[in-house]
């Protein structure tokens, strides 16, 4: 543990915790603008976490302390992945408690203490979003897991840091398919994980459609304030995750002087993803629930074939 | 004679104490007693288990105990694995049992407390046998009576006897086939003690042959498919401490045989046999959590999860068996070690969940989940032990679960640059079938939890639950504490488990090192549950002390009504049931799960447009027992029906039958001879 790993990991956290709602505005704003309207700037997310947070919360009748703590737990598990994914630096002092392995279990716990809460509402709604989201967390499993296989066989570590410094050190290596195939596969999990189109429409409130929404619906003031932090949060760290991944360069080890480039390098390549995802959204209809496990199959078919090639052609 | 061996003849003494003690005390003091002395044998077990683990070792042969063959028992660190496991889970089982028996509820007659003790000895005793015969005979004394225990409750519910019938003859299936196994392979070696079987020089025809048999009847012990049919009828219908034992200690004993025969005394070396159970596992892991996953009784749900463990197990038993048949011993090290682990860890989380699941019974008389709920309230203590459990068996961090399928992962994914051509086919779909699996599981200990325990309750019995006796919570207290453990210190266990994995596989490796942040040997991967559960909560503590800094007072919450469309509130029946919550995963998996859907559609007497009532019905039955067993049934019904034909009742015929018999035989001979 290093001081330099301590003080870029502790930026990185509070990047994640400032800049999530901004690039959710940016995702909505760019969605806004290429559906020909003006849209409300990139900042209202945090216009509305402001307003949210200054609001009573409410217990709706008959819940109990897993309805009361979800939210609790759901933004804890998203800070430590903030602090644990190496996002600016690949010396974070978290980084060898959670490999990537747990930090899917780390990720999955938090969607399932907020699928718990929403069970504990007691209305066809909260069963109905929880039911859906735990469907779409047991078939994504597969993909991620086999995905993992492929980066980390020939690294001989699952930890993250690990994973990036020997992409940095071996460039051609993220040219590989295995490497390409496993990003696809990827790519389609962050986007079923964050909820986002074609898996679920964040904007929203049709109780056919909704998942993520349907979750959520009777959190009110701070709570909800917590869960759309949280929310925003686990998508910039998956977004950073993949930059990371896939495109290493930039990012800083445990010298100081090359904080400021990783800071550049990361808000650059994550605005380019979602600006990205929000462009190819807007040219996607949502998927019928029964749908989704063919895209996951897919995607798992592409992770299978990325360990395939790791092997074969390497 | 050392520690283990006065534990293990504690063990017996006190069994047949037990014994004495149902058949003399009256009916008030009997659970008590007979509880008392059953945890004794538990407790011996576990102590006899650690000395081994700690390196001490024992060997004894009683030629006058047993006619012909006599007894040999020998426990070294694999076997005291197994023994400490089962006594841990014994002990914590009988104590709970106490409470579950008293009051005239459940399992309390002379006969069946009388079979406790013998069930709870027999387990604790099967990993120390030291010979053919001796395995054999306690394995069939295990068999038996734990059929008397299933069956304990049989005037209750017609279901019970049924389950009985499964059983038993599921389990004598399997040891036919153990039976004849070792028998052969005996034979063959010129001895029956497991000392001249690790001598033995077989030809590669005969030593697989032997592993095939003794598999079947291991796996069938295991629950794996397609032998497990038995498996959710017993342990459902047992009276729920057994279940515990059933499903947290008595299953673990197929897990053994197979790592003492096939790595121990074969020596395992041959690649396709560990690639069928490699296939056997990953089936069965996969068909018992989807089954789970459509579950609506409760025990019936933690029965088929226990199929899926096992697979999972098995998955690790095939895993190491391949890695030591291509030569890389570090890592079949690691997944045998995976292996014993997730044996531990599945023995505290479901011994954990059967006996909240027994509290629930009892308090609520229901195990259906469609008619549980808002047990939060009323049960507060066993709400949260069932939610440790869950987060266990769900292989959540940071439950127990997830470390041993981490240490199962971990040993699968660095396979490819040693292995050839079939590890890299073979692992990646490994790794997938864990990941679905777990996947699956953690959708169905969220249902459990979920829709079990929290929201509002369903039905009427429910409504007036009530949270149940100290000595029940006292012994799910302690394991839950032992689940909480094993989660955050698990390299604390790491020199038992390498002493055990060294004596199965020949070879000693140091598998499992580090203090709090947990590393292995020759894998550059390292995680610490600990430390995330400590980042965790400091982050929960930080943003509430954020929340509390930026919003102020207002965080006072604000009782409110559900949401409700405006429709006035939401009746209870409006909840989601387990069915509604588990039919996205059936209609996904409609392929494997084949559900039997009726509509039932009442039209109104005046007009076919109107409906007077809708009836859903919806039943998901066991494919492999319809599409498997139902044949074979059948067949040997018809066989019967046969035989009734030729038996008709006329003494004529029977003399015939007598004269040709014999004269047929007479001529057979005449050619033969």
């Amino acid at each position: 543990m290093t001081i330099g790993g301590l003080l870029a990991t502790a930026g990185q956290v509070l990047l994640v915790m400032a800049g999530a709602p901004v690039l959710v505005g940016l995702m909505r704003q760019v969605r806004a603008r290429l559906e020909g309207r003006a849209g409300a700037g990139i900042a209202q997310p945090w216009r509305d976490l402001r307003k949210l947070l200054r609001r009573q919360p409410t217990t709706p009748t008959g819940t109990g302390w897993a309805f009361r703590l979800a939210p609790l737990l759901l933004i804890g598990t998203s800070l430590v992945l903030a602090a644990v994914v190496p996002l600016l630096t690949t010396a974070s002092p978290l980084d060898p408690v959670a490999d990537l392995f747990a930090v899917v279990g780390i990720l999955a716990l938090g969607t399932v203490t907020l699928a718990l809460a929403a069970l504990d509402t007691g209305t066809a709604f909260g069963g109905m979003g929880a039911s859906r989201e735990m469907t779409i967390l047991a078939l994504v499993e597969p993909t991620i897991l086999v995905a993992v296989f492929s980066l980390s066989a020939r690294v001989g570590s699952t930890n993250l840091a690990a994973i990036v410094t020997a992409t940095l050190h071996d460039p051609l290596r993220v040219a590989s398919p295995a490497s390409l195939l496993a990003a696809a596969a990827l790519l389609v999990v962050v986007v079923a994980e964050t909820g986002r189109l074609p898996v679920d429409n964040p904007a929203t409130h049709l109780e056919l459609t909704m998942i993520h929404e349907a979750m959520i619906l009777e959190y009110a003031g701070t709570d909800l304030a917590l869960i759309e932090w949280a929310s925003a949060m686990r998508l910039t760290v998956l977004l950073g995750l993949l930059a990371s991944l896939f495109l290493p360069w930039g990012i800083a080890g445990t010298s100081l002087t090359a904080l400021p480039l990783a800071l550049l390098a990361f808000v650059v390549k994550v605005t380019l993803l979602a600006v990205g995802l929000g462009t190819v959204e807007v040219f996607i209809a949502k998927l019928r629930l029964f749908r989704v496990p063919e895209l996951l199959a897919g995607s798992f078919v592409l992770a299978l074939l990325a360990v395939a090639s790791s092997f074969f052609l390497a | 004679m050392n520690l283990i061996g006065w534990t293990l003849a504690g063990a017996c003494g006190l069994a047949g104490l037990g014994v004495v003690a149902a058949l003399v005390t009256s009916a008030r003091a009997r659970p008590v007693v007979v509880g008392g002395c059953t945890a004794g044998v538990g407790v011996a077990g576990l102590l006899a288990g650690l000395g081994a683990l700690s390196g001490e070792v024992f060997h004894a042969r009683l030629p006058a105990l047993l006619p012909l063959a006599g007894v040999q028992v020998a426990v070294d660190p694999l076997s005291g694995w197994f023994v400490a496991v089962i006594g841990a889970v014994v002990a914590v089982a009988a104590v709970y049992g106490i409470g579950y028996a008293g009051h005239g509820h459940g399992p309390s007659g002379r006969g069946v407390q009388a079979v406790l003790p013998v069930f709870a000895v027999a387990l604790v005793l099967v990993p120390a046998a030291a010979s053919v015969s001796t395995f054999l005979v306690l394995w069939e004394l295990m068999a038996l009576s734990s059929l008397l225990l299933v069956v304990a409750e049989h005037r209750v519910r017609p279901a019970v006897a049924e389950a009985g019938w499964w059983y038993g003859v599921l389990t004598h299936v399997g040891f036919v086939a153990i039976l004849l196994g070792l028998v052969i392979y005996a034979a063959q070696a010129g001895g029956g003690s497991f000392t001249d079987l690790r001598a033995a020089h077989l030809s590669p025809g005969v030593r697989g042959l032997v592993f095939v048999l003794v598999l079947v009847g291991f796996a069938s012990k295991a629950g794996l498919v397609p032998l497990h049919v038995w498996l959710p009828r017993a342990h459902a219908e047992a009276p729920s401490p057994v279940s515990a034992m059933l499903s947290a200690a008595m299953v673990n004993l197929g897990v053994y045989g197979l790592i003492r025969v096939g790595f121990d005394l074969l020596g395992g070396a041959t690649r396709w046999w560990w690639l069928i159970v490699l296939a056997i596992g990953a089936v069965s892991a996969l068909y018992g959590i989807l089954q789970a996953a459509v579950a609506r009784d409760l025990k019936r749900l933690l029965a088929y999860s226990t199929v899926e463990n096992m697979g999972l197990v098995f998955l690790g038993l095939g895993a190491a068996g391949v890695f030591h048949a291509s030569a890389s011993p570090a890592l079949a090290a690691l997944a045998l070690a995976a292996t014993l682990l997730h044996v531990l860890n599945h023995a505290g989380f479901k011994a954990l969940l059967f006996t909240a699941a027994g509290s629930v019974l009892r308090a609520t008389g229901t195990r259906d989940l469609d008619e549980l709920g808002g047990l939060r309230a009323r049960m507060p203590a066993t709400t949260v032990l069932f939610a440790v459990g869950a987060l266990g068996a769900a292989a959540l961090p940071p439950g127990n679960g997830f470390v041993s399928e981490w240490l199962l992962l971990q040993s699968l994914i660095h396979a490819l640059p040693a292995g050839g051509a079939v590890t890299a086919v073979v692992m990646p779909l490994a790794v997938a079938v864990v990941a679905l699996t777990a996947g699956l599981a953690v959708a169905t200990f969220v249902k459990a939890l979920g829709v079990g325990f929290f929201a509002r309750p369903r039905s009427a019995t429910v409504s007036a639950a009530r949270e149940s006796q100290p000595v029940m919570l006292a012994a799910m207290g302690v394991l839950g504490l032992g689940c909480v453990g094993l989660a955050l210190a698990p390299a604390a266990l790491g020199p038992a488990l390498s002493r055990a994995v060294g004596t199965a596989t020949g070879t000693p490796v140091d598998v499992v090192r580090g203090g709090v942040i947990l590393r292995l040997a020759g894998i550059a991967s390292t995680m610490s549950p600990l430390l995330i559960v400590v980042a965790v909560l400091v982050a929960v503590v930080a943003s509430a002390a954020l929340v509390r800094l930026v919003a102020g007072r207002v965080t006072r919450r604000r009782a409110a009504r559900l949401w409700d469309c405006g429709a006035g509130p939401p009746t209870v029946r409006m909840q989601y049931t387990a069915t509604s919550f588990g039919e996205p995963l059936q209609r996904v998996f409609d392929d494997v799960l084949a559900p039997q859907i009726d509509v039932d559609i009442t039209p109104h007497a005046e007009s076919a447009y109107l409906l007077a009532r809708v009836a859903y019905q919806r039943r998901i039955a066991d494919r492999v027992e319809h599409h498997l067993y139902t044949p074979i049934i059948n067949t040997a019904r018809r066989a019967g029906e046969l035989g009734r034909v030729l038996a008709n009742g006329s003494v004529h015929r029977y003399l015939a039958y007598g004269f040709f018999g014999v004269t047929g035989l007479l001529l057979v001979l005449a050619v033969i001879r």
